[in-house]
């Protein structure tokens, strides 16, 4: 793709999350959406580039926080919010919720609540993919909270130990929930140099550029395709609402307004928009029109998610288990 | 063709086996590769399938285990060893969260086989012989078997790695010498399936691994001072065959339940429940278990002496609960009481 076009899908990408998010954000008050949710809006960018950056059969897995790699990878909106909603439609069929999302055909493996749980997870799926040579990349979505559990530690040394083909992306946003960086790490720790030490080729960048971010991810997905090794990237962003939930939260005391206006000011869609006026690869009309579209099909997913029927209670209580299969001593 | 092999050549020749059958699986574990091949049970795969297919791995268990269930998710078949259950609490998180949630919510089977060896004797003490089972069944989305023979090592660990659910086997280290008639080709045994081995009317006997063989040396010794019983092994702890279990209750009405694991929330506590609400008509006697006492288990060998149930106990209590007189077991022992056999002599 040219520089022109991959900026503006970029610019797409990180718009569409947004919107999404935002109109969640709206209508969660009304008590529809009976699940813990966590929004990234603010930290639109490294998904949208990630999923630009990957190809259809790559995999794909995130955290509790993964509504945006969802959908940059690839994931059916319409499924996402029935799943929020809890309809029977939703891609987990309701046993999920927005904390645990899939889709198989995206190649979004799954997502998981379990801070740093899906790490493993990631590095497992590469297992084969290194085995079988398949020229498939797992890309693993972590948040810096994560970086504090055991699973990281040991996940990245069994990923260099193999030279496994996994692009670990860690979306820093400084607080693991409302506790920030300085309570959980002495000052002179350095993640990246840490993940150096275990093997592998780590950077960091600003997670609010996605240009920048498509580049290194390129790179990375690029190196780990071709049999170089897992590659750790770094992406500093911010998360502009509550941990969990709708509203803004800087009056809770845990960050200022400062720090969050000061990050807001570093918008990657308003960023990424203005560049594209300024490139002269867009005009104002056509993003306006480009963001009437997306809205367009936001609220045509809406209406869907919302008119599709709950679940029956059988579905709560079945699929514990996968069923019986044909056992390879039988004769055929 | 059956002949006679130990519980570790079985548990060896299963993981061979499936190997052959279907290059999708793998096996991994500390010391998988290593010059004692985890009690002999991986011994000799690493030369026949390849470093790829059989391999070490650091000491990094939960870890290990998403790994596994990744692995898994994306066409394999891991079977992984931990040579100790105690070392593998550590990766609680990732079977329960992950492995056992993983077909329910995303619809997508993990077949994962863990195998967790229990310790037991010759000073294991407080974190090396630790049988948590109950742990494990109760838990949904995870498959728990717990085999007492070698032919049934085999069957089991074969079906639990061609089953597309995660499947734990405990394997109890004291089962490892003993020497059974298994067929030589690929078998497997249902999950969720147990077995009667010997029959009774007086009372049921309902145990698992290491139990079921204090149970059968119990069982001649009853049946030789006249008292007859339905002797239950049930294979399987989650799924459980309630319908076996029940129907010897029904015919009994009275029932012991053995126990590897400590009594407190066991597997025995959950049989006793379900007989009590079930079968509460059938009962002559109130159901009893023999489970291990409340504390930790301690090192020393004189502080081991009588911790573990004994055949000795399980005479006592279906004497006592068939109200059979009869004279007790000779309290003389051949063996030292922390060792399986002549030829265990630790240190592991």
């Amino acid at each position: 793709m040219e520089e022109r076009s991959i900026h503006l899908e970029l610019w797409r990408q990180m718009v569409r999350i947004r919107r999404v998010e935002e109109s969640i954000a709206q209508r969660y008050p009304r008590g529809e959406m009976r699940c813990p949710t966590h929004l990234c809006v603010g930290q639109e960018a490294v998904p949208a580039a990630a999923g630009l950056a990957l190809k259809k059969t790559d995999l794909m897995v995130g955290t509790h926080r993964s509504h945006g790699h969802y959908l940059a990878k690839g994931g059916d909106l319409t499924a996402m919010l029935a799943e929020i909603l809890g309809k029977a439609t939703g891609c987990a069929r309701g046993r999920g919720g927005s904390m645990h999302l899939v889709d198989l055909e995206a190649g979004f493996e799954g997502s998981t609540a379990i801070v740093g749980g899906s790490i493993p997870v990631g590095v497992g799926l590469a297992l084969p993919m290194k085995l079988r040579q398949t020229g498939q990349v797992s890309v693993v979505f972590l948040g810096d909270g994560a970086t504090d559990e055991g699973a990281f530690y040991e996940s990245l040394n069994f990923a260099a130990l193999k030279a496994l083909p996994v692009v670990f992306i860690c979306e820093n946003n400084l607080y693991s929930v409302h506790t920030p960086l300085e309570k959980r790490r002495p000052g002179n720790f350095n993640l990246t140099a840490m993940v150096r030490a275990l093997g592998m080729d780590a950077r960091s960048l600003d997670g609010n550029d996605a240009w920048a971010a498509y580049g290194a991810i390129t790179i990375a997905v690029d190196q780990a395709r071709r049999g170089r090794g897992p590659v750790f990237l770094q992406c500093d962003t911010y998360r502009w609402l509550e941990h969990c939930g709708p509203f803004p939260d800087w009056d809770l005391g845990y960050r200022s307004l400062a720090e969050v206006d000061a990050w807001r000011a570093k918008d990657p869609c308003k960023n990424m928009a203005a560049y594209l006026l300024e490139r002269g690869w867009a005009d104002k009309a056509s993003l306006a029109g480009l963001e009437a579209e997306m809205d367009r099909e936001i609220e045509a997913a809406w209406e869907q998610a919302l008119a599709a029927p709950t679940p029956e209670e059988e579905m709560g209580r079945s699929g514990r288990f996968a069923p019986e299969r044909r056992k390879p001593w039988h004769a055929d | 063709m059956a002949r006679r092999l130990s519980f570790a050549a079985a548990v060896n020749e299963a993981q061979a086996q499936a190997m052959e059958l279907d290059d999708s699986v793998i096996c991994f574990g500390l010391g998988a590769d290593d010059p004692k091949g985890i009690f002999g049970t991986t011994t000799g795969l690493v030369e026949r399938f390849g470093p790829h297919r059989v391999f070490d791995m650091p000491a990094s268990e939960n870890a290990m285990t998403g790994v596994g269930i990744g692995a898994a998710l994306n066409g394999m078949r891991p079977v992984m060893t931990h040579q100790r259950m105690d070392f593998f609490l550590l990766a609680l998180d990732q079977l329960v969260n992950n492995g056992a949630k993983w077909h329910y919510m995303f619809g997508r089977g993990v077949p994962v086989t863990i195998r967790l060896i229990v310790g037991r004797g010759w000073g294991q003490g407080p974190t090396h012989s630790q049988s948590l089972q109950s742990w494990l069944t109760h838990v949904p989305g995870l498959k728990v078997v717990m085999p007492s023979r070698a032919r049934d090592a085999k069957g089991l660990l074969l079906e639990s790695i061609f089953d597309d659910n995660p499947v734990v086997v405990l394997e109890h280290r004291w089962l490892y010498g003993i020497e059974d008639e298994v067929d030589e080709a690929p078998f497997g045994i249902p999950l969720g399936q147990g077995e009667r081995l010997r029959e009774g009317e007086d009372a049921t006997l309902v145990a698992a691994s290491h139990m079921t063989v204090e149970a059968l040396k119990a069982w001649e010794y009853l049946a030789a001072a006249g008292v007859h019983c339905d002797l239950i092994d049930l294979k399987s702890l989650s799924p459980l065959d309630w319908d076996l279990v029940f129907d010897s209750v029904g015919k009994t009405g009275r029932v012991l339940v053995l126990d590897t694991g400590w009594a407190q929330g066991s597997v025995a506590g959950e049989i006793i429940a379900r007989i009590a609400m079930d079968c509460h008509g059938d009962l002559k006697t109130a159901p009893r278990r023999l489970a291990l006492p409340d504390y930790s288990v301690p090192t020393a060998f004189e502080l081991t002496r009588n911790f573990y149930p004994h055949w000795r106990d399980i005479v006592a209590a279906v004497a006592e609960m068939t109200g059979s007189p009869m004279a007790m077991p000779d309290r003389a022992e051949t063996l030292p009481h922390d060792v399986p056999d002549p030829e265990f002599n630790g240190p592991f």
